[in-house]
């Protein structure tokens, strides 16, 4: 059996970002495994800009943000497997993998990090009614056929779900000659960036339906046109609301999901919410030396957060297989979801990492809120508070906590982050 | 001619609605932002909106059929259709690097199209 000090699961930014930092902190032996024929993963098909302010300063597109690390990938001699899929990892950190040149291959790794992304929601996953027609794509798989493979998947289209894809997606097909009739979202708010729903969508006259979503599917071979309909408050469609909408397209846009078969049929606790791994503030998951980066971990905004998360994986796998900082595992912190929080990435604050690093604690809130207070807290004690003029769920927070903070709370206590609506005290 | 417009600022999640009041081309009265880079926004969509087009280009004998494009810099949103115009009459060949030149001087603004994707030759098939 090979033997490998790190296999990097996935060759997009996350699996790139991890495996250079790793290398950076000493570790020679490094392996990516990616499932497609090149490395950068979903930014490949993500032509648009908007990329990089936050990581390299400037604004890039997809494929060029992915340039860079592919680059540095490059440089820095770290060997991967293309068109190589692993079929499954143990407990005991052996990776099976299959590709065409090798067959089903196993290796011994000392150390694992899962970088496999996310997929997208489907029509399945919402159940929509109706037959099965050509012409209903998730929005992903729409971008894929018109910026990789220079496909137009259909001439008149409806959008389903306003997150950021759905809208690039609606301004992508409008400038490529489609009429995009409209973009349904089931919520009374949109979970894209404001400027996506300016830039795609007011730019090009594409009305946004809020509390509005597809109650049936109509066609036969081809997809013909969606019923549309109102939502009330406990987003049940409103029957006297129902319109016909003809399209021969529907593009879904409504969630993503991080890819986790094989972190669950590894053993590895995954988060209800995040349906990602959990994770502590190392990125390490429940099982010592497997480490969990980018959206397979919890869905991100900005490429730019996947990147730093990932060097810190990197990071944290390096120090696990150099032995410089392997943390008692029973001197933890939980971290909480309190008040008005959906969910927190990380869950379990490891105090023996804590000597030089603060700790970001990202979240997102439950509920679309105005003039707001984020906070920390360790029963009464507030460890932190930040006043927000405006909370949603598309949007990732962060509390940054400094690690002389952390170190007075003793371990099995709870690290609580909350919302503190308008004068209220919780 | 006095008129009103109606704008939702980007530059963060708070998403403030402004109302720019305008005689003819000049700006008269900008209301609703909560901070300056409101006021700075409203004014250069009003005065001279901009923005960054990407699409895709036709490549001969590449190992992909298309390849990313970009326009340099932002170009005045009114040239937007004709920007698609010009990116959809062009074809180049393989192999096509990040930051060739794909357009130059497009529409006479001064600002190239450039590839922002690499598109290397297509191997040969069968290579036995």
């Amino acid at each position: 059996m090979k033997k490998v000090d790190l296999v990097v699961i996935g060759g997009g930014p996350a699996g790139m970002a991890a495996a250079v930092k790793a290398k950076e902190k000493g570790v020679q032996d490094v392996l990516i495994l990616e499932r497609e024929n090149n490395l950068g993963g979903i930014l490949n098909q993500c032509i648009h800009n908007g990329f990089g302010l936050h990581y390299f300063g400037e604004e890039l597109t997809g494929p060029e943000y992915a340039a860079r690390f592919i680059d540095k990938v490059h440089r820095m001699n770290i060997p991967y497997l293309l068109e190589t899929m692993v079929l499954n990892i143990d407990s005991d950190k052996t990776v099976t993998a299959v590709n065409s040149a090798e067959g089903v291959f196993t290796i011994k790794a000392k150390s694992i990090i899962l970088a496999m992304g996310c997929r997208e929601r489907t029509r399945g996953a919402l159940n929509i009614p109706g037959t099965r027609p050509s012409g209903i794509y998730t929005a992903g798989t729409a971008q894929k056929y018109v910026n990789i493979c220079g496909y137009m998947p259909g001439k008149s289209v409806v959008i389903l779900g306003s997150g950021d894809i759905g809208l690039i997606m609606a301004r992508r097909l409008a400038l490529e000659g489609a009429q995009v009739k409209m973009v349904c979202e089931l919520l009374p708010y949109s979970s894209g960036l404001t400027r996506n729903i300016v830039q795609c969508l007011d730019d090009y006259s594409i009305p946004l339906r809020l509390n509005h979503t597809v109650i049936a599917v109509h066609g036969k071979e081809r997809l013909e046109g969606v019923t549309v309909a109102e939502v009330d408050q406990d987003r049940k469609p409103i029957p006297e609301t129902a319109e016909f909408v003809p399209c021969d397209t529907l593009l879904l846009s409504v969630g993503l999901i991080p890819e986790n078969e094989l972190s669950r049929d590894a053993g590895i606790e995954l988060d209800p919410v995040t349906s990602g791994p959990v994770v502590d503030n190392r990125m390490e998951t429940l099982v010592e030396g497997i480490f969990a980066c980018g959206n397979v971990a919890h869905v991100h905004d900005l490429v730019d957060n996947v990147s730093n998360e990932s060097e810190l994986a990197g990071e944290s796998a390096a120090e696990y297989i150099l032995g410089t900082n392997v943390p008692d595992r029973e001197e933890a912190i939980t971290v909480k979801a309190g008040n008005g929080i959906r969910y927190t990435v990380p869950r379990i604050i490891r105090k023996q990492s804590l000597s030089r690093n603060s700790v970001k604690i990202f979240f997102r809130v439950a509920d679309v809120n105005r003039n707001v207070k984020l906070a920390a807290r360790c029963g009464n004690n507030i460890l932190l508070e930040r006043k927000k003029v405006k909370v949603t769920p598309g949007e990732m927070e962060t509390l940054e906590l400094k690690a002389e903070d952390l170190q007075e709370i003793k371990a099995g206590e709870e690290l609580v982050i909350e919302v503190k609506t308008n004068g209220e005290g919780q | 001619m006095p008129g009103k417009k109606k704008l939702v600022c980007i530059n963060c999640p708070v998403g403030c609605l402004i109302e720019v009041t305008l005689n003819g081309d000049t700006i008269s009265s900008i209301n609703g932002y909560k901070c300056k880079r409101g006021i700075e926004y409203a004014r250069a969509e009003c005065t001279n909106p901009v923005r960054i087009v990407t699409s895709t280009v036709k490549v001969k004998n590449g190992c992909l059929p298309v390849v990313p494009v970009k326009t340099e810099k932002p170009i005045p949103k009114r040239l937007i259709w004709d920007c698609m115009k010009e990116i959809n009459r062009c074809c180049v060949k393989a192999p096509v690097k990040i930051g060739d030149v794909i357009v130059e001087n497009l529409l006479d603004t001064g600002i190239n199209i450039v590839a922002t994707g690499n598109v290397p030759e297509a191997r040969e098939k069968n290579g036995s």
